[in-house]
């Protein structure tokens, strides 16, 4: 646990503006964008600092970029920090989909643009699939995780609301996941 | 109607932000049945819409939030929702930041993390196969579905490109 204290403390405004220029390059997931920027770019933050403030981003409930966002602002600058870097996330994103649902109200039903927006959303559902097979792979869960994790998959194919399936499987998670982690 | 909506649509997403371990995607099973089940604001194949026009913009794939609140309430809707998701959770987030040197690394953190994230990990797969039905109109959604998520999980190439041969197939092959 080695403090950096040789590295730059970036300003609110930089923070912003990396914000900014993440929000608006990141396809396909803020994540990786993020760390490039901070870890390897400009070097605000050692690769075992941005994992930690993924990690706890990931943890809490919410979107995992947003929490992250609000972790490294906050280590920064306090508040003020976190602010920054969340207006710098959503600024870009929000306005080009604003721009995005208006023209979607008005051209989404030509049958070329449906066409495409079918095409598109079998293969975004396909990329969500890959990505809880890539998870689940890299993760490599015990025995008894595994079948936690697809008793979730199962239940929520069968629509048992959301709220349920954490009461029931949460418990037995933690439990096991306490068994391990000694 | 759109009024009447709005209270709805806040009082969804703040309900759905506090469920919402493991992101944004994770929720989106119960997400659909808010908007397309309970509310009937939307069918299936324009909730699948909109998750791919989130996927495929820059940013957060929470922003589909937005999509669907501009979709039930306009421009208001679009900023209320987001708020809503985002808001308690990110004030959360805030706090933990805070506490972060007694927080990272502690083992309740770590047992947190590994039990929960593959409940995560099986909800996520949920709304990817709760996507693709909305998505199945026939067969040719169904084979792009299967052959981009074999190529999210077993390549490492850039995901955008199964956004774009999708794209070029769903314009070429279902008009």
């Amino acid at each position: 646990m080695t403090e950096a204290s040789a590295r730059i403390t970036p300003s609110r405004n930089q923070l912003f503006l990396a914000y900014l220029q993440i929000g608006l390059t990141s396809f396909g997931g803020v994540n990786a964008w993020a760390r490039r920027f901070f870890v390897e770019k400009k070097g605000w933050l050692s690769e075992q600092e941005y994992a930690e403030a993924l990690g706890i981003g990931q943890v809490l409930p919410g979107a995992n970029a947003l929490n992250t966002a609000i972790g490294i602002g906050t280590r920064f600058h306090g508040a003020t920090g976190a602010l920054a870097c969340a207006a710098g996330l959503f600024a870009g994103p929000m306005i080009l989909l604003a721009a995005v649902a208006s023209l979607y109200d008005s051209y989404g039903q030509l049958p070329l643009v449906r066409a495409i927006l079918t095409g598109i959303a079998a293969a975004a559902a396909g990329m969500v699939m890959g990505t809880a097979m890539k998870m689940a792979t890299k993760l490599r869960p015990s025995l008894p995780l595994w079948a936690i994790g697809l008793t979730a998959l199962a239940m929520a194919v069968l629509r048992v609301p959301m709220p349920y399936v954490l009461l029931a499987l949460a418990p037995l998670g933690l439990l096991a996941a306490w068994h391990e982690t000694r | 109607m759109e009024e009447d909506d709005l209270w709805p649509l806040v009082t969804g997403f703040l309900a759905l932000s506090l469920m919402s371990v493991g992101g944004g995607i994770a929720v989106l099973p119960e997400m659909h049945r808010m908007v397309v089940e309970n509310h009937g604001w939307m069918d299936d194949l324009a909730f699948a819409k909109r998750y791919a026009l989130a996927q495929a913009a820059p940013g957060p794939n929470i922003m589909v939030v937005g999509l669907i609140g501009w979709h039930v309430a306009g421009p208001v809707g679009m900023v209320a929702a987001m708020a809503a998701m985002c808001g308690p959770t990110s004030a959360l987030a805030y706090g933990f930041a805070r506490l972060r040197r007694r927080v990272a690394g502690a083992r309740w953190m770590r047992v947190f993390e590994r039990g929960m994230v593959p409940i995560a990990i099986g909800l996520i797969a949920a709304s990817g196969l709760l996507l693709a039905s909305g998505a199945a109109e026939g067969w040719l959604p169904i084979a792009i579905s299967a052959a981009s998520t074999l190529f999210v999980w077993r390549t490492r190439r850039s995901p955008l490109w199964v956004l774009v041969v999708g794209a070029a197939l769903g314009g070429v092959f279902l008009r």
